[in-house]
């Protein structure tokens, strides 16, 4: 468990977030995250976040199911129990191409859903500490990490400057943990001061 | 941002077409000397099969510019408006390749020789039952008219798409009533285009075109498999052009995403073509009837293997590894090499669906074909630079132009 500090504020214009977010950048600020509650085209790359690597593993994924089918069809039929079918020879390939195909598309749509909740960190009762609830309603929501060097005050007029509303000093647990929110009350303690 | 809007075709440009249009004219005439000359009926198909070969392809090819059109239309796609120009022009080919394919295919049916449509002699019909059975479709008659209608209806209907479109550049829309007017208009006539579409190449005009060369044989799947090949091919022909505009400084609004896009329908297109030509082929292996599998006889077996092998390389596994990843699909070099292999590739579809029927021991020298080949890509080249040249590049007034614009992935 790692507590940080964070500055937060929030957008409700898509046309303000976007200067925003590359003036923040500009200064040199580290975006810890941007939460919104629909994707935004173009925002990733606004904020400079590399490609995601779940397409490499759905690749690698597929071309395991692709040698699991083939593997154990021809395991199973020309070694292990070899039956004759309409005469056809026993390694017969495009018989098993079906197979083939919905085993590669098995796992690796299975996999990637794995995958995708596992970089997300969802998974049941697995919980996250929220900024802002208003994030999964209608406003965006930008949490800037903030370091020893960085100054409170001027890093909140920043935001404000930017345009941002609501802009909050908060302390929030970054990792995920087992449990409930209603037991867990340790990560709600931390200051959470409001600034105007 | 200063937008060229007007296209000029250079003299580079034409005299490249122009040349590739000479060659294909001499790769005809040696072929004439060579084949078409003989007195030996199987010489004779040679040179009737690839101008059979190359004038269906080519006419498929640029009619699925205008299928691109319609279906996007109806799904109400707007991201292709930023390049639809282009995809007109490649449309406005269909009625000049549509009369060259349609006098070749009357030549071949009502011609001399019978080498290539066997249903069209009337010696073999009366002592063949199967074509008997088969001869209230696969007879002159209706091969005329189904021709007709279909050469007729594509040019007619992809006449009226392309001049609604160029009613927008000198009327602009004047309000909302009546951008949802245009909207409606054009939804109803490309519905209607999507329903002759359905009903030719989706249906029948594949079969009687292509398939009924191996009269006796017959597969249902048949004119969905040629719709995947000239489809994949024919978005890989408009990303070309996409992509030669860009190189010349046109089509500022068009970018990597639209790029992208293309990319995708490449990529996917091409899975479905392996699709049906796999399916095609496992169903017959399967039931392994002799009527059947006297098609994959020459074509997966025979002589014709290699080409077989080939397309399946050229068709399917290179374009599902070169474009599976995001950038590969972003990156010009390779959408170029990538497109230009799969109008190859399906351009060799077509050769095994012509030429094993009538040359079933010997495969023929494909340099002639690839000769006429160029020249239809001339042709194309010809035809789509003038249709280009005359309207501007943009449909400024399309209400759904801002959605190409800030088109994203």
């Amino acid at each position: 468990m790692a507590v940080k500090k964070f500055i937060t504020g929030c957008f409700d214009d898509e046309a303000v977030l976007f200067p925003a977010v590359k003036q923040v950048r500009r200064k040199g600020y580290k975006i810890h995250d941007i939460f919104t509650p629909f994707p935004i085209h173009g925002l990733d790359k606004a904020m400079g976040l590399r490609d995601t690597s779940l397409h490499v593993a759905g690749f690698i994924y597929g071309i395991t199911g692709t040698a699991t089918a083939l593997g154990f069809i021809t395991w199973a039929l020309t070694y292990d129990w070899p039956i004759n079918f309409g005469g056809k020879p026993f390694f017969s390939l495009p018989a098993w191409i079906p197979i083939t195909f919905e085993l590669t598309v098995l796992f690796s749509a299975v996999g990637m859903v794995w995958t995708f909740c596992w970089l997300c960190q969802l998974a049941p009762f697995v919980k996250k500490d929220h900024f802002n609830p208003r994030s999964t309603d209608d406003l965006f929501v930008m949490a800037l990490e903030c370091t020893d060097k960085t100054s409170e005050a001027e890093s909140i007029s920043f935001l404000q400057s930017l345009g941002a509303k609501d802009v909050q000093v908060q302390h929030k647990e970054t990792e995920w943990w087992w449990g409930r929110y209603d037991k867990d009350r340790k990560v709600f303690e931390q200051k959470d001061e409001k600034v105007h | 941002m200063v937008i060229k809007e007007q296209f000029i075709v250079t003299k580079r440009y034409r005299s490249i077409s122009m040349l590739l249009m000479a060659v294909g004219i001499l790769a005809i005439i040696a072929l004439y000397i060579a084949h078409g000359s003989k007195s030996d009926p199987k010489e004779q198909a040679r040179f009737w099969g690839s101008l059979l070969q190359n004038s269906v392809y080519f006419l498929l090819l640029v009619n699925t510019a205008m299928f691109f059109i319609c279906s996007t239309i109806l799904s109400w796609g707007g991201w292709q408006m930023s390049f639809r120009r282009v995809t007109e022009a490649i449309s406005a080919c269909v009625p000049v390749i549509g009369v060259i394919c349609a006098a070749i295919l009357f030549a071949i049916v009502f011609g001399n020789n019978h080498e290539i449509y066997r249903w069209a002699d009337a010696r073999v019909v009366n002592e063949d039952e199967i074509i008997q059975f088969k001869s209230g479709f696969l007879n002159k008659g209706f091969f005329v008219g189904w021709t007709i209608f279909t050469i007729g209806s594509w040019a007619l209907i992809g006449w009226k798409m392309r001049k609604l479109s160029h009613s927008l550049d000198e009327k602009p829309l004047e309000s909302v009533e009546a951008g949802k007017k245009y909207m409606w208009k054009t939804t109803v006539w490309s519905a209607i285009y999507i329903v002759v579409f359905a009903l030719t190449v989706l249906s029948s005009t594949p079969w009687l075109w292509l398939m009924s060369i191996d009269a006796h044989w017959f597969s249902t799947m048949y004119s969905w498999y040629t719709f995947g090949s000239t489809y994949v091919a024919g978005i890989a022909l408009i990303t070309l052009f996409v992509v030669f505009l860009k190189n010349n400084d046109y089509l500022e609004l068009t970018n990597q995403e639209h790029l992208h896009d293309l990319g995708k329908f490449i990529f996917a297109f091409s899975i479905f073509w392996a699709y049906l030509w796999f399916d095609q082929f496992m169903l017959i292996w399967y039931a392994n009837i002799p009527e059947e599998t006297t098609y994959f006889r020459p074509r997966g077996y025979g002589i014709y293997s290699g080409i077989f092998w080939l397309m399946f390389i050229i068709n399917f596994v290179g374009p599902i590894l070169i474009l599976m990843s995001r950038g590969s699909k972003r990156n010009y070099a390779t959408i170029t090499f990538v497109s230009i292999s799969m109008v190859f590739g399906h351009w060799l579809d077509f050769f095994q669906m012509v030429f094993p029927g009538p040359n079933p021991d010997k495969v023929p020298m494909i340099l002639y074909d690839f000769g006429v080949a160029l020249g239809f890509a001339g042709l194309i080249m010809y035809v789509t630079g003038r249709a280009l040249s005359r309207s501007p590049l943009i449909i400024r007034n399309h209400p759904l132009i801002k959605e190409s614009i800030i088109h994203h992935t």
